[in-house]
């Protein structure tokens, strides 16, 4: 059962307000995913600690760098069930887990973060290995 | 940095990976562990050989994409158990 939205905004809004569109309805999630040009990175949220403490404030802190995809988008899992499981349907392959970030290349998958690699862990550790994706596949901004 | 709830211990919330001293290796999430054993919630469990994969490459896919769960919860006996390891850590 979703949690109250009075609860859930401020967990929304720490990833909106860094830029992070978020996606509520399944014709979001697609019109996201269909783009396949360029990078992009799509973060599966939640109301959980490893959410709170490491993952958001880590992706907050690697899009602070120089270098970031073209495009970011978020679900939130537990609250926006229709399009979690839309974007969900897109990794098929991969266990659903929750906080989790998949990066693509061109539409093709070519890095994910499931929780396990999320918790137990600090934000700075979560933002550096992103920081590391982001330098290996997306372009240098123009100067 | 785990998920602290009062009186669990440090591995409370983490995935682990369970190793047996059988055929069978689980992985889950971590609620409690002492001497009695330790208790896992979205577990997976693989046998040695199943699928043709052996216990070490169950565990290098778990770790780079997680697992389905079989069990919402479950308990592995501690006289049963020949390692715990965070997955995050593999």
């Amino acid at each position: 059962m979703p949690y109250s939205e009075l609860l859930v905004r401020p967990m929304r809004e720490e990833l909106t307000s860094a830029g992070v569109q978020e996606l509520r309805t399944t014709e979001e999630v697609d019109a996201f995913m269909n783009e396949k040009d360029g990078t992009a990175m799509l973060v599966v949220n939640s109301v959980c600690g490893c959410a709170a403490g490491m993952a958001r404030p880590g992706i907050r802190l690697a899009l602070q760098g120089d270098r970031r995809p073209d495009r970011v988008a978020t679900v939130f899992a537990g609250q926006d069930l229709e399009a979690t499981a839309r974007a969900r349907s897109y990794f098929a392959d991969i266990p659903p887990s929750s906080p989790s970030i998949a990066f693509l290349k061109d539409g093709e998958l070519v890095y994910f973060m499931p929780r396990h690699r999320i918790e137990g862990r600090d934000a700075q550790s979560v933002a550096r290995d992103l920081t590391q994706v982001f330098a290996e596949h997306c372009a240098v901004p123009a100067g | 940095m785990g998920t602290f709830h009062q009186g669990k211990g440090e591995l409370h919330g983490i995935t682990v990976i369970v190793d047996t001293t059988g055929p069978e290796i689980f992985v889950g999430r971590c609620d409690d562990m002492d001497e009695r054993g330790i208790v896992l919630h979205d577990v997976d469990v693989h046998r040695d050989g199943d699928h043709g994969r052996s216990k070490e490459d169950y565990v290098r896919r778990a770790s780079q994409f997680g697992v389905w769960k079989k069990h919402d919860r479950l308990f592995v006996p501690g006289d049963r158990i020949a390692s715990v390891r965070k997955l995050g850590e593999v």
